[in-house]
């Protein structure tokens, strides 16, 4: 039907037109799959069954289903095809600089997707016996142990799926041990700089949950602290380094005002990319932590998951892990013990997300001490660099020295019109993913960036280059900001027909 | 330390114009007792034939070859290529969750198409972008049904999976949401029907079946969901083995559907990651948890993607949440979307008839002797069925383990009730051959007692 | 946008009309200006009872939810169906586009609220800042 299709000739399109490192370049339209379906259409075919053909419908009777579920019916070229056009209207880490704060955006290893897909690894059975499963469990067991390393805390568990799976479970433990001192307390403590996780997961194990307001500086006002802690506080929930990229300096003192009344330091480990091989939350009075392995150890974000949020405790709180527990019997074999009486019990099946146990552990090894502690130094080093790189021209809320991140806000650009979120949408332009917009809520207009250690001098001076255009233009010419992104395939999308009549599934059209 | 882009000199200039000497200089925010002085104590830095040496030696001691009849939760099916050659572009592996929507269209148009295969699988009006897992997903589903319901009791069915229902019990004891376990009727393998009805109360909040439940016995959805509703509840159905869809009708009567689609092309990676999902009735999609991808317009009238209802979602409601998940499993719910587009319409059911095909097959050559015997033999089943044996489990496994099969997963830990039972799964990857070694391994009992 | 002078008003940003004993309530136009485009309006059902400053539902815009605060005390004896699906009427109207209706246990608590005068100045104040 080629006849039918009409190519528009734009002699004025204006050739080769380069934006800081970005040019633009047409990408595939692509529909959905279900449109490109006919019947017939096929892209698998089975082996032959080497077994009687049996009668469905008699076997299952009225289980049996009489209309296939209508999925699409495409060949493997249109499915390749199809993806491909996908995937090519994605921004990712593979393209570039995703300086998105508080989310780690860094490298991840190919090796590590390799030795994931190892056959022993990938078709390992969850109930394959234990026998048979000692290369499966050695790797957990040596994950395990440098988690407990880096972090300088006693015991661990790796069954939770996700960050905020993970605090779930630290704070179930939390309450596990107040529970068994006999009092499960009432209320967690969650300074005004927290991820909205933190409250959200203080709430589902049942606390109250309490505000901490946060002093000048950002930090937490220990003096406010004190005030507030009492009998009934089961714990903190602080993040360290903070949201807005500061490490708490008077951790000792705020650790020492929560224990002074029996109540726990809680640390949600999404910034642990500032500490790691540099310092232990263990050493500085933390008794409970999560870690993001999509995050810090370098697993793939992949689109918004698979994560894996190992939580690591103090012995005090090791009683009370997920069950079962990785445990090596007196023959030197290792397995799971379920046998734990005092267990919060369990917060997945089988025992979590295992591939991204190997994905992590594999990037471990491939620093070792040395690389851990120049990939720390690294990161911190970028987050100050464009900090003192940009700090003349967007406003610093906080002067505070900063560690893996910096924290602005759009208050001079505001004064023009122009808001955090629109600078986001304009470095696209400038072929950059965004920083975090509006986060944390402690700053007015907050754009949090976090570079981590894998950009280069080069990326990184190119994303400074674009960021201090971007002033300029907000100075000049607001509304090109404004109505950024202009080199995008699709123009700003309505999010409020979106929400207000909700089209969340595709539908063929009648007739 | 070959991941970081950086020279010695390009460092140098750096610190120069943040105006320290050394990067250590940054850390002296932390106080000095607390920073490290030593390196970690972990394993040197490899390089990287050395990585693969070592899990390679970790996959060895894992044994291989051997043929496997375990599912319970966790299924061995066929994973054509294309599913990794495409999960493996880094547009899709290295890009974050789609909130930046101008360049995030590719995950944002994936989810769309994920939802929409799991609505017409499942014959609910709306799926959400995925959850953990399986487990995860059905305790969720449960507080979901609490929040509807404005109730808090929950009745379960003890043929869910063990460690499903081990999940839930965590999640609802620490909110004080009470929980009732129904036994199954012995005959049948399925939810006993009278038990369920009596344990239903005015505070109901939902009843939780899995179907195929985790005997692999299909459920009677109609009946479950008229005793369920007559008293106010809503009906959870929880499905563990996707590829069931294929032939088996889909529980068009629940309300809330919890789905594990393992069995849609992931690797079973030593039990994760999978990929959760629940799906529901259009009216139940603001007490719905998880991300959720919509069609929308862009300024110039293109059809194009977001994330949309967020406010249901922890950044924005915080302490008031529905749910405090963050992530989803969207790289595999990519692999379901790839695996079900290659399968299609047609290609679902055959694979799914063929499991029938295989089950059967191994179910009647297993028993063909005396000494084994199948359990819930008249129940409609999919591709698993439960072996009880004269032989004690323990010996059995291990004359099957030298003939290099693994049998079925010992039931005893959480159905001692059921004797010398295992539960047996067989794929369309499971071989005649296969079934048949291990029908003769079986049947070689007495003359290994001899 | 001149304030109604017939209202009396919330610093919680909600009017309300008062007609005997029926107390008809929504939000202000400045509320509805702030929040943005209003996707979803969360309310009460008729007969159940609402109290003076507590909350009787919530409103969502695209990023945001926001609770929405009772000026009285009493119970409701309507609510407007038609925002489930037309949420946009409050961005249109904010006065016309009324959330309930409230039978009112003690309406005395209207004198405590604020008039127009002292809603502006209220409003004049917060965007001071």
């Amino acid at each position: 039907m080629a006849s039918d299709t009409m190519i528009p000739v734009e002699t004025t399109t204006p050739r080769n037109t380069t934006l800081g490192k970005v040019r633009t370049h047409p990408t595939q339209n692509e529909g959905l799959i279900f449109e490109k379906s006919s019947p017939g259409k096929r892209a698998v075919r089975l082996a032959p069954l080497d077994v009687p053909e049996v009668d469905a419908e008699a076997l299952l009777g009225d289980a049996f289903r009489v209309d296939a579920a209508p999925l699409p019916e495409v060949s493997e070229i249109e499915i390749i095809r199809h993806f491909t056009r996908l995937s090519t209207w994605n921004y990712a880490i593979d393209l570039g600089m995703y300086p998105l704060g508080s989310c780690t955006m860094k490298y991840n290893p190919r090796v590590n997707e390799f030795v994931a897909r190892l056959e022993g690894i990938a078709e390992a059975h969850p109930y394959q016996p234990e026998s048979l499963a000692q290369g499966s469990l050695e790797v957990v067991r040596e994950l395990e142990q440098c988690l407990i390393e880096i972090t300088g805390m006693d015991a661990i568990t790796l069954q939770p799926a996700a960050g905020a799976h993970g605090e779930f479970t630290g704070i179930l433990l939390v309450r596990a041990y107040h529970e068994s001192r006999g009092n499960a307390r009432r209320k967690v403590i969650v300074p005004d700089s927290a991820h909205g996780t933190n409250p959200a997961t203080a709430a589902i194990c049942g606390y109250e949950v309490q505000n901490l307001k946060s002093n000048s500086l950002g930090m937490v006002d220990v003096a406010e602290l004190e005030r507030i802690v009492d009998e009934d506080t089961a714990a903190l929930m602080l993040t360290n380094p903070s949201t807005i990229g500061v490490f708490e300096s008077e951790i000792h003192k705020i650790a020492e005002v929560l224990h002074a009344k029996g109540a726990l330091l809680y640390m949600d480990g999404a910034n642990m990319n500032a500490l790691v091989g540099k310092a232990r939350p263990g050493d500085f009075g933390v008794d409970v932590m999560h870690l993001n392995l999509h995050k810090t150890f370098s697993t793939p974000h992949g689109g918004g998951g698979p994560g894996s949020g190992p939580v690591a405790c103090k012995a005090i709180l090791e009683p009370f892990l997920p069950t079962p527990v990785l445990a090596r019997r007196s023959d030197g074999m290792l397995g799971w013990n379920h046998d734990r009486p005092q267990s919060v019990g369990r917060v997945r099946a089988f025992y979590g997300n295992y591939g991204m146990f190997v994905r992590a552990l594999a990037y471990i090894l491939a620093n070792g001490p040395d690389g851990l502690r120049q990939t720390t130094e690294d990161a911190v080093l970028n987050a100050n660099y464009i900090r003192s790189s940009l700090e003349d021209l967007y406003e610093l809320p906080y002067t505070t020295a900063s560690m893996h991140e910096v924290v602005f806000s759009d208050r001079r650009q505001a004064a023009r019109g122009v808001k955090t979120g629109d600078i986001a949408k304009r470095i696209i332009d400038y072929g950059f993913h965004p920083f975090t917009v509006s986060f944390p809520m402690i700053v007015s207009g907050a754009l949090m960036i976090e570079p981590t250690e894998s950009e280069s001098k080069e990326e990184l001076d190119l994303f400074i280059d674009a960021m201090r255009a971007i002033a300029h233009e907000a100075e000049k010419t607001p509304e090109l900001v404004k109505n950024a992104p202009h080199s995008t395939r699709v123009s700003r999308l309505d999010e409020a027909t979106a929400a207000r009549k909700p089209i969340l599934r595709w539908r063929p059209t009648a007739g | 330390m070959r991941y970081l882009p950086k020279s010695p000199a390009e460092r140098a200039v750096m610190l120069e114009r943040i105006g320290v000497r050394t990067a250590d200089e940054l850390f002296h925010v932390i106080p000095e007792e607390y920073r490290l002085k030593r390196d970690l104590k972990i394993p040197r830095q490899m390089g990287e034939s050395e990585i693969i040496e070592y899990f390679r030696n970790a996959a060895a001691q894992n044994g291989s070859g051997y043929a496997s009849f375990l599912g319970a939760g966790c299924y061995r099916h066929y994973r054509p290529v294309v599913i990794d050659s495409i999960v493996q572009r880094g547009e899709f592996l290295t890009s974050y969750t789609p909130y930046q929507a101008e360049i995030t269209q590719g995950t944002l148009q994936a989810i769309f198409e994920f939802q929409t295969m799991i609505c017409e699988l499942t014959g609910m009006d709306v799926a959400n972008a995925s959850m953990y897992d399986g487990s995860t997903g059905a305790s969720e589903a449960v507080l979901m049904a609490a929040r509807i319901t404005g109730r808090s009791h929950s009745v379960v069915a003890a043929t869910v999976h063990p460690e499903y229902r081990e999940v839930m019990a965590t999640a609802s004891q620490h909110r004080g949401l009470p929980s009732t376990t129904v036994g199954y009727d012995a005959e049948t393998g399925r939810v006993n029907l009278d038990l369920l009805q009596a344990a239903i109360t005015d505070d109901t909040a939902c009843v939780l079946v899995q179907s195929p439940n985790f005997f692999g016995v299909v459920e009677d959805i109609p009946a479950i969901a008229a005793i369920a509703h007559a008293k106010g509840a809503l009906l959870i159905v929880s499905i563990a083995e996707a590829v069931s869809l294929g032939v088996v009708r889909p529980p068009v009567e629940a309300d809330i559907v919890s789905l594990e689609a393992q069995s849609f092309g992931v690797a079973m990676s030593y039990g994760g990651p999978f990929c959760g999902v629940i799906a529901t009735k259009e009216k139940f999609i603001r007490q719905m948890p998880g991300r959720l991808a919509g069609q929308t317009q862009d300024a110039d009238g293109n059809r194009g993607f977001v994330l949309t209802l967020a406010t249901r979602e922890q950044h924005i409601r915080r302490e008031k949440a529905t749910s405090n998940i963050c992530t989803n499993q969207a790289l595999v719910a990519l692999m379901a979307t790839v695996f079900l587009t290659v399968y299609g319409k047609d290609g679902l059911r055959e694979v799914a008839v063929q499991n029938l095909a295989k089950a059967e097959f191994a179910r009647t050559t297993l028993t063909a002797q005396s000494g084994a015997e199948a359990l819930f033999g008249a129940s409609p089943r999919f591709n698993e069925f439960v072996l009880v044996t004269e032989e004690p489990v323990a010996v059995m496994q291990a004359r099957l383990l030298e003939q290099k099969i693994l049998g079925g997963v010992d039931l005893s830990r959480w159905y001692p009730e059921l004797g010398h039972a295992t539960l047996w799964c067989a794929t369309e990857l499971n071989t005649r051959a296969q079934m048949e070694a291990a029908a003769t391994t079986l049947a070689a009992r007495e003359a290994v007692e001899a | 946008m001149a304030l109604p002078t017939h209202l009396h008003y919330t610093k919680e940003h909600e009017w309300i009309a008062v007609d005997g004993k029926i107390g008809t309530v929504g939000i202000t136009d400045y509320a509805q200006s702030t929040l943005g485009d209003i996707v979803f309006v969360d309310l009460p059902k008729v007969g159940d009872s609402v109290t003076a400053h507590q909350t009787f539902g919530s409103v969502e815009s695209v990023k945001a939810v926001s609770d929405l605060y009772s000026p009285v005390s009493g119970t409701v004896t309507a609510i407007n169906a038609d925002l489930a699906t037309t949420p946009d009427k409050v961005n249109e109207d904010a006065y016309a586009a009324w959330m309930i209706k409230v039978e009112m246990a003690n309406p005395s608590e209207q004198d405590a609220l604020l008039t127009a005068a002292a809603y502006e100045a209220f409003i004049a104040e917060e965007t001071g800042k």
